[in-house]
């Protein structure tokens, strides 16, 4: 076919899961998920943004597990702005308020295969003491004001935060004409090379 | 005790009980609900007196005995309770308690059984109806029951004797010890409270165990007030009534009820009613008796362990089960499975009796006189749980001693150590236990720390020494040693010029090279030249040259040297003088080494005499080389002029013939020559050298050498400086010296060494001498794994505790050829910022110092020193360094590259180290030829030639170019690089630009158009769009300003706050006006759930991210208007008035005063509303009209940068029936729907943006005349008629809003720079924060934004300004002419507002100069420029903030005059009473004039209840108040505006030229129908205009519409003028679209249109444009 002899966009496909996350203090937590992305960046199939159920430990294990599964394909044209996962985790306080329990972010793989990620979280601290005292109080700590705000770089020497917990998740990276488009994104299986030596020999 | 004794016989009878009650629970199941609800703990109690009586020994008969024995039961149980509580304090009490007891025994006998009677009747209804149901069953047993109960009661009594044993043994140990499980006890509890609940509060004491305990603790209580103080005999018996009361009543009910209850069973035969009553609740306490029986047994289940019928017991009721309810059953057997499966401990102590085997006193071991040891601590809890659960098991008993205590060695734990010591020696020891020393190994791994180390047990060791410091400043030194170590630094430096004796060399080495010249040219003298000796003599004397120069610059600088050695040393012993005494041993001695002065002075003369001949010859050297040149020039010179006259010649020659004569044209050429010479170019006639002067040569020569040498005959100087001086002792010293020597002592220093940045030793801390030296003589050896990377020493000073780091150096790591003991210690430099002050004699660090009495010269020193160190390798045993080998260096694994790249080879900050970089070029091997290397061959050769000057500059990323992946010009050319560098940039076309493509050939140079047509068309103004040159201009200039102004926030877009990024709750204001403490508002709870007048809840909003095309919708609600014009009767003329006879619709049309309908046109969308009728309509409709954003672009930017507006149009429809044709007349009639333009509202979409919602009256902007409607209403009287006649105006109420609501774009920190004083701003801030916080909807301004981006205050806008001198001339006596004449101008001036031509809500104001000039602005401009001309004429007036619809937060003007105070809107030049319901302004937010800012604090901020008396304090809060004055701010306004004069000319072919474009565009507005002019009607229209325009619109509509009618008789017009102040042409077109007059497509239709423009001073234009459609009737 002529488009994929001669390819215009590489693809970028995501399967994974949110598996679980660590947070030694709190319970009953849920999580958010959102793609932050470049302006070459756009996804195809899939959910952009999900929210998974809350979850509870179980008095054997400290994991707090979702198992959320992500699904999506991204077409792009430029590897700058290759996507992140932003998660930001959130759950009720003693007085059971919705309060954040942190913020996290990771790109997603460059080569495909199965990875793992453990993404560290955090969490914004108040500005002052009696501020830190009525936000956990009334139950407003302080948030980003989006989410997104934790993929970027400008803007965050303004502000402190805390570490709070992690959150593991597991990708499985597919990719599609990034060698074709001269990009090497390293090992690829053999096989892949070898199909794709044959397309170049035809 | 006897109790205990009879405890074996009492498991018996427990035996026979259990047996008994088996029998009973087959018999009856269906007692068993009541078993269940009878408390067991009440039986407790009620079988006490039982239990007693049969302790005592009388089985049988409990009637007569029972008093008796009661009494002393009671009496013992009460000694035990008191020796339980408060064991002897209330003797006394207890004998005095004795005898009303034992009377009230009896007396209440009689009042128990009334009151049980009373307990059952009044029993309510609704009591228990359990207990009903119950009653129902019984009674149809009742027979059965009755033999029951009888036998029942029999065995029950036998069983209670049983258990009261066991009963008392518990309670002696503890009242509620007994082994129910907990669960249990619960449920009975429960259980009394639902069925005993009447009658407790009657007999105040069915005693179950926790209220035994209750009165106990009460009795305890009355116990303790007994103590305090002595009760008299009252109190005593008060004492017993009160507390002690509850339990003998129970007690005796308890008996009475025994015998009631016999009684009953004599009666029962009689089945009495009332009787059965009773026999339930005696049957609930059989049937608790069972129950508990059931408990206890369960408990005692491993006692008793024969017993299989307790299983039965147990199961029983699960039996009865099936009869119950399924859940209630449930939890019974739940409670049931759950006794069976799971046992918990009591942790009350175990009576002894269970421990002990029958019939056994417990026996304590140790009063017997035995040792039995301590026991180990156990907790008592533990203990009682451990004996629990022993006693549950299988033969628990035998765990138990004889004292009834866990069997228990005595406390294991020894105090003294078990393990032998050992005494023998290590010899002695086996020798498989003998501990080996062995090293420890490096593990395998610790050699990936240096690189390609091949064996594993190479060991480097590196060896610090750290000898001593030097400092040449400290912050103690005193003045004397700054001067001191001067001294010292310039004779060190003496020294070893004297020792390079560099003077000496150049000189000897010149002498050589006179005399070999000097033989040369004797020789040359003699042979006569030959080239080469030429060639050699004046390389020689070039030599010479060279030679003397570098030994003149030496000798200078020996010379300065010295002289400064001196005058140091000079400054010193005036030092020492002046402060009487001596802090540095330093002596200077002067050798003077004479010399003979005669041969001294010839050697001088002579050498001027050399240097003096040397220079002649040198530049006569020079001069006849210039005079050669200058020959050769001149010859040049010459021949070129030769031909240029050759040349002439022959053109003179073609030009005049050969008429003429030679020697007149030699002249002529010669003329010619001189004319012509500037135009052809050629050489210039040369100079001839100047010939040298010998004579000032050697005067300059004698001053050189006067000033770089020592005077002939002079002593030849040599210093000499000795520490040999004496230091004056301390105590001779001022105060101050004597604290800065002690400070001196009391420091010390120490050097802490960094290996790799790890702290690995640091030196001993030795004190600081007097001569600021310390020595520490430290060697470190370091053993050392990881592979150098830097050794740092710290230096630190110690000051008592407290000790700072001074100083760092980093000391080079030494190759592997240094090793220890070839080294040489070499000195580093080190030096320190710190400032340091004193108070004393120290001059401190970083601290300007001068030595002169004027405080002139003044120096800074930092404290600085040398450190004395040395690091090398390490040797080995067998003299081995240990120093790794070369290619294990860093950067040893790429070896093969480390030569050439010098980063890796020196490190990045060795790069400015010359010799560094000399040694790598050395060992390296550069290739000098080779491209790569020039530009460092060329650095070293710049450096070794000469003197070594170290670059002024760093060399920055000297790598880049290996990073650049392409080439610059590749980038440049490559548009997809382009492209993405543009986007990076922000470049306004591509800020948003997704997807740039991958490949080179998918761009496409269209992207580029636009941008690169931006670029261009920045240089070129467009005049034909403006019609007007200087508008275009003005245009431009906004354009520009625009950029600047978004390049701005663009930038400042990238600055972030923290509350840009974490959204978090504001620190809650305590006791604030709005909120309570801590956020929490009180009245929110106060206030009610669901309000009479609920309030509008905000909806949510839109992030714009995630919007498109489609998604929004601009949603307006037309709701009604009001005065609407009406049409006017045509019955003037006969003839029409017979036409519509005729036609039979006169009627109808003058019934039908108007049929008004509204049309909102948005981005190209029209949607009308019905049609309603009358000039009050209705219509209450919503139109929905879609919102595209421009390019599709979603952001808030571009939201706000939308121009597009909402065009509300006012249309009658008017049916026309047009003359049908003559032969379908009667059958067919042919209406024709015109639609007449009444009037349009005007709403920009920003406005809409900004304020998410728009609601009110909006003045419908009506035509001042409009031909065929008047506004009068004849004849309609109503209750508008008031209003109507003072407001002409037509009003349309609106509701508009944006759906979804969109997040309106964030004002843009306005955080500019500003020349305002700090403390203004601060006070501004401040002003507007409170302000924000008291009324959050009122708006203030303070501070505001002018062109150039600078905060300027407010009041600063506000002065006085001269309005056009013309107006003030054309009604010198009417001053309210002149008001209307100025706001008229000022609404003239062209409105554009600023959130369109700047994105971002960026207020900027500018001043009326700069209006003026613009010719646009917003409100504020306007409402600025009209204050200020208000201000001139004489008013009192102020800028008014505030909100006002449609335009949302404006500016407004106020005056007072004497009728009151008005407001004025300054766009439109209207202005309304302070009362006027319909004045646009909404809301009063603060006042402005030149002095102050005042803010409105009223309740109600409409101007209707405004106050405007600015003097009163609770109304009004004033900016400047005593407490911050006003501080005199001038003001940004020019002093006096200048205008320019009226160009009527200009104005007239601008009407030309727009009557000319508006023709053509209606023409083209009608394609399909031709569109005829009325010529007359125009000319006509074209007289009016000038008219109205002088009338400012004003009413003179009605003559006009006469003469207009008079004059065109016979056509039915419908027209109407449009006044709008000229900006462009653009907007006329609109507005004149708008009206849709060109939408008249009746075949007969005629138009006319007229334009007029009016030119005011300084351009600004009225531009009127009349419009009218004819149809012939």
């Amino acid at each position: 076919m002529e488009t994929s002899s001669n390819p215009s966009v590489f693809l970028l496909t995501v399967n994974g899961q949110i598996e679980g996350a660590n947070f030694p203090d709190y319970d009953s937590l849920y999580c958010k998920y959102c793609y932050v992305y470049g302006h070459d960046w756009a996804p195809t199939t899939g959910l952009e943004e999900g929210i998974t159920q809350i979850t509870s430990k179980s008095t054997q294990s400290h994991r707090l597990i979702w198992n959320f599964p992500l699904e999506i394909t991204f077409k792009s044209t430029n590897p700058s702005g290759w996507p992140q996962l932003v998660v930001s985790v959130y759950g009720p306080d003693v007085f059971g308020n919705d309060v954040v329990r942190g913020y996290g972010a990771t790109h997603i793989p460059f080569t495909p295969g199965q990875h793992t990620r453990t993404i560290p979280m955090f969490v914004p601290e108040p500005t002052w003491r009696l501020q830190k005292f009525t936000g956990w109080l009334l139950g407003r700590r302080p948030e980003y004001t989006d989410p997104k705000v934790v993929a970027q770089g400008e803007g965050r020497e303004v502000t402190r935060v805390r570490s709070q917990g992690f959150v593991t998740v597991s990708f499985h990276i597919m990719t599609k004409d990034m060698k074709k488009m001269g990009y090497d994104a390293g090992p690829s299986s053999p096989s892949a090379v070898q199909s794709e030596a044959q397309s170049y020999v035809k | 005790m006897e109790r205990m004794a009879a405890s074996s016989e009492i498991r018996e009878k427990l035996r026979n009980k259990r047996r008994a009650l088996q029998d009973t629970l087959v018999k009856n199941k269906n007692e068993d609900d009541i078993q269940a609800l009878v408390p067991s703990a009440r039986f407790n109690v009620d079988q006490q007196p039982t239990a007693m009586k049969e302790a005592e020994g009388s089985d049988e008969d409990p009637g007569e005995t029972l008093r008796r024995t009661f009494r002393a039961q009671r009496q013992r149980r009460k000694k035990k309770l008191l020796e339980q509580s408060f064991v002897q304090e209330c003797h006394d009490a207890e004998d005095a308690e004795e005898v009303p007891n034992a009377r009230r025994h009896s007396a209440n006998e009689g009042s128990a059984d009334r009151a049980d009677d009373s307990v059952v009747s009044t029993r309510p209804p609704t009591g228990s109806q359990r207990a009903l149901s119950v009653r129902s069953e019984d009674s149809s047993s009742s027979q059965h029951l009755d033999t029951y109960v009888t036998r029942h009661l029999q065995e029950k009594l036998r069983a209670a004797r049983s258990k009261g044993e066991s009963l008392q043994q518990q309670e002696a140990s503890e009242v509620s010890a007994e082994p129910v499980s907990r669960l249990q006890r619960l449920k009975n509890r429960d259980t009394v409270t639902r069925f005993d609940r009447e009658a407790e509060p009657i007999s105040a004491g069915r005693q179950d165990d926790p209220l035994a305990l209750r009165s106990r603790v009460k009795f305890r209580e009355a116990g303790r007030r007994v103590v305090k103080d002595l009760p008299t005999a009252e109190e005593a018996f008060n004492f017993f009534t009160f507390n002690y009361e509850p339990e003998p009543p129970s007690q005796q009910e308890g008996v009475s009820r025994k015998r009631q209850k016999r009684r009953e069973r004599v009666k029962k035969d009689k089945g009495e009613d009332s009787q059965e009553e009773a026999e339930v609740e005696e049957d609930a306490e059989a049937e608790e008796d069972n129950q508990d029986q059931n408990e206890y047994q369960s408990e005692d289940a491993p006692l008793v362990r024969n017993e299989d019928d307790l299983f039965a017991i147990d199961h029983s009721p699960q039996d009865f089960v099936e009869m119950r309810k399924a859940e209630y059953v449930a939890y019974r057997k739940r409670v049931q499975r759950d006794r069976e499966l799971l046992f918990t401990p009591s942790f009350r102590t175990v009576p002894t009796s269970v421990k002990l085997p029958e019939n056994m006193k417990p026996r304590f071991l140790e009063d017997e006189g035995l040792y039995v040891g301590e026991r180990p601590p156990v907790s008592l809890t533990n203990e009682n749980i451990l004996e629990n659960r022993i006693l549950k098991m299988a033969e628990g008993n035998k765990w138990f001693g004889d004292d009834g205590k866990v069997i228990a060695l005595p406390d294991p734990i020894k105090e003294s150590s078990t393990r032998p010591p050992l005494f023998h020696m290590e010899g002695d020891l086996d020798p498989a236990l003998q501990t080996v020393y062995r090293k420890a190994l490096k593990s395998k791994y610790a050699n990936l720390y240096i690189a390609g180390a091949a064996d594993p047990e190479g060991d480097y060791q590196l060896d610090v020494d750290v000898s001593g410091l030097i400092f040449s400043h400290h912050p103690l030194f005193s003045r004397e040693h700054v001067l001191a170590s001067r001294l010292a630094q310039l004779y060190d430096q003496h020294l070893s010029r004297q020792h390079n004796n560099l003077t000496g060399h150049l000189t000897d080495k010149l002498n050589g090279l006179r005399n070999a010249l000097q033989n040369m040219m004797k020789i040359h003298g003699e042979q006569g030249s030959s080239e080469a000796l030429r060639q050699r003599i004046s390389e020689y004397s070039l030599e010479v040259r060279n030679t003397r120069q570098l030994r003149d610059t030496e000798q200078e600088k020996d010379r300065t040297l010295l002289r400064s050695v001196i005058k140091v040393w000079k400054e010193i012993k005036a030092l020492r003088e002046f402060q009487k005494f001596t802090n540095t041993p330093f002596k200077l001695y002067l050798r003077r080494e004479n010399v003979d002065r005669a041969s001294d002075e010839r050697d001088y003369e002579g050498e001027i005499l050399a240097e003096v001949l040397e220079l002649e010859a040198e530049s006569e050297g020079e001069y006849q080389k210039k005079l050669a040149e200058y020959k050769k020039q001149l010859e040049d010179w010459k021949l070129w002029r030769r031909k240029q006259k050759a040349k002439r010649k022959k053109k003179k020659k073609k030009k005049k013939g050969l008429a003429q004569e030679d020697t007149e044209e030699e002249d002529q050429d010669q003329d010619e020559s001189e004319s012509e010479g500037p135009f052809e170019e050629g050489p210039a006639k040369p100079q001839p050298p100047e010939r040298p002067d010998v004579d000032s040569m050697e005067q300059w020569v004698r001053e050189k050498a006067s000033r770089i040498r020592r005077k002939p005959g002079e002593a030849i100087l040599i210093p000499e400086l000795s520490a040999s001086g004496s230091i004056t002792a301390s105590e001779l010293c001022p105060r101050a010296e004597i604290a800065r020597r002690e400070d001196v002592s009391r420091r010390s220093l120490f050097i802490k060494i960094l290996y790799n940045d790890k702290e690995v030793s640091r030196t001993d801390s030795r004190s600081l001498s007097a001569d600021f030296r310390v020595h520490f003589g430290q060697i470190f050896n370091l053993k050392i794994i990881n592979c150098p990377h830097s050794i740092n020493l710290q230096v630190f000073e110690e000051v008592g505790s407290s000790c700072s780091l001074l100083a760092q150096v980093f000391v080079p790591v030494p190759d592997p050829s240094v090793v220890t003991g070839s080294a040489p210690i070499e000195e580093f430099e080190f030096s320190s910022n710190q400032r340091v002050m004193f108070d004393h004699e120290g001059v401190g660090s970083d601290v300007p110092l001068s030595f002169e009495s004027d405080g002139s010269n003044r120096l800074t020193l930092l404290t600085s020193g040398k450190l004395s160190c040395c690091v090398s390798w390490g040797i080995g045993e067998e003299g081995v360094p240990l120093a790794p080998p070369v290619s294990q260096q860093p950067g040893g694994t790429h070896s093969g590259r480390w030569h050439l790249d010098a980063v890796s080879y020196i490190g990045a900050s060795g790069l400015y180290d010359m010799k560094k970089i000399g040694e790598w070029a050395t060992q390296s091997r550069l290739d000098p030829n080779d491209p790569k290397n020039t530009s460092i061959m060329q650095l070293l050769k710049v450096a070794s030639s000469g003197e070594v000057t170290a670059p002024d500059y760093f060399r920055l990323e000297h790598l880049q170019e290996e990073f650049n992946f392409v080439t610059d010009e590749e980038l440049e050319r490559s548009r997809r690089f382009r492209l993405l560098r543009l986007r990076n940039q922000e470049a306004p076309e591509f800020r948003n630009y997704k997807f740039v493509p991958l490949l080179e050939r998918e761009v496409s140079d269209k992207v580029f158009q636009d941008y690169e047509k931006r670029l261009k068309d920045g240089e070129i103004i467009d005049t034909r769009e403006h019609l007007d040159p200087h508008r275009a201009l003005v245009a431009k200039y906004l354009q520009k300003i625009r950029e600047s102004v978004i390049n701005r926030f663009i930038l400042a877009k990238h600055f972030y706050q923290l509350s840009d990024l974490v959204t978090e709750e504001e620190i809650p204001s305590i006791g604030g006006a709005g909120s309570g403490i801590l956020g929490i508002n009180l009245f929110k709870l106060a206030e009610s759930k669901r309000p009479l007048k609920p309030q509008r809840k905000e909806r949510k909003k839109v992030t714009a991210q995630n919007l498109s095309d489609g998604d929004i919708k601009l949603l307006i609600n037309v709701i009604r208007a009001h005065n609407i014009p009406i049409r006017k009767p045509l019955g003037n003329k006969p003839g029409q008035s017979s036409q519509s006879a005729l036609q039979g619709s006169d009627w109808y049309l003058s019934q039908v005063q108007v049929r008004p309908f509204v049309e909102v046109s948005f981005q190209r969308t029209v949607l009308q509303t019905t049609t309603a009728d009358g000039p009050n309509p209705s219509w209450n409709e919503e139109l929905q009209l879609p919102f595209s954003a421009p390019n599709g672009d979603y952001s808030t930017s571009s939201l706000q940068s939308v121009k597009d507006e909402v065009f509300i149009n006012i249309f009658d429809e008017v049916l026309y029936e047009t003359g049908p044709g003559g032969k379908e007349r009667g059958t067919s009639i042919h209406t024709q729907i015109e639609k007449h333009w009444l009037g349009s509202v005007k709403i920009p979409f920003s406005t809409v943006y900004s304020q998410s919602k728009i609601d009110g009256a909006f003045k419908v902007n009506t035509p001042a005349v409009l031909l065929g409607y008047s506004r009068e209403h004849g004849g309609s009287s109503s209750v508008y008629d008031q209003w109507r006649s003072t407001h002409g105006g037509t009003f349309l109420r609106l509701f508009l809003t944006i759906e979804p609501q969109l997040v309106p774009g964030e004002s843009v920190r306005e955080k500019f720079d500003s020349q305002e004083d700090e403390r203004l701003l601060q006070a501004a801030e401040k002003f507007e924060k409170e302000a924000a916080q008291g009324f959050p909807d009122r708006p203030c301004i303070t501070t505001v934004t002018d062109l150039s981006g600078k905060t300027v205050f407010i009041t600063r806008y506000v002065r006085p300004l001269n309005p056009p001198q013309e107006f003030l001339d054309a009604f010198p006596n009417n001053p309210q002419e002149a008001t209307t004449l100025v706001a008229r101008f000022v609404s003239l001036i062209p409105s554009l507002p600023d959130q369109v031509s700047f994105s971002g809500t960026c207020d900027l104001w500018s001043t009326c100069d700069q209006f003026l000039t613009l010719l646009a602005g917003d409100e504020e401009e306007h409402a600025v420029l009209l204050c200020n001309y208000f201000l001139f004429l004489g008013k009192r007036a102020w800028l008014v903030i505030g909100t006002a619809i449609p335009e949302g937060t404006t500016v407004y003007v106020l005056t007072h005059e004497q009728s009151g105070y008005f407001i004025w809107n300054p766009s439109s030049g209207q202005f309304y009473n302070k009362d006027d319901s319909f004045c646009p302004l909404q809301t009063v937010g603060c006042l402005v004039n030149a002095d102050n800012v005042w803010y409105n604090v009223q309740e109600n901020p409409s101007p209707l209840n405004t106050n405007f008396d600015i003097t009163k304090s609770n109304m009004w809060k004033p900016f400047f108040s005593r407490s911050f004055s006003h501080p005199g701010l001038s003001s940004v306004q020019p002093e006096e505006l200048v205008y320019r004069p009226i160009d009527r000319a200009a104005a007239a072919e601008l009407q030309d030229r727009v009557e000319k474009i508006l023709k053509e565009k209606i023409m083209e507005w009608r394609p399909r129908h031709p569109t005829r002019w009325n010529r007359y009607c125009n000319t006509t229209l074209k007289q009016f205009l000038p008219k109205l325009e002088q009338s400012r619109g004003q009413d003179v509509a009605e003559g006009h519409r006469l003469e207009l009618q008079n004059l065109l008789g016979d056509y039915r017009i419908a027209g109407f003028p449009l006044h709008l102040p000229f900006s462009e042409i653009r907007p006329i077109i609109e507005a004149v679209h708008s009206t849709g007059v060109h939408n008249i497509h009746s075949a007969n239709v005629e138009f006319a249109l007229a334009v007029y423009v009016h030119p005011y001073p300084n351009n600004v234009l009225s531009v009127w444009v009349y419009l009218a459609s004819l149809v012939r009737t």
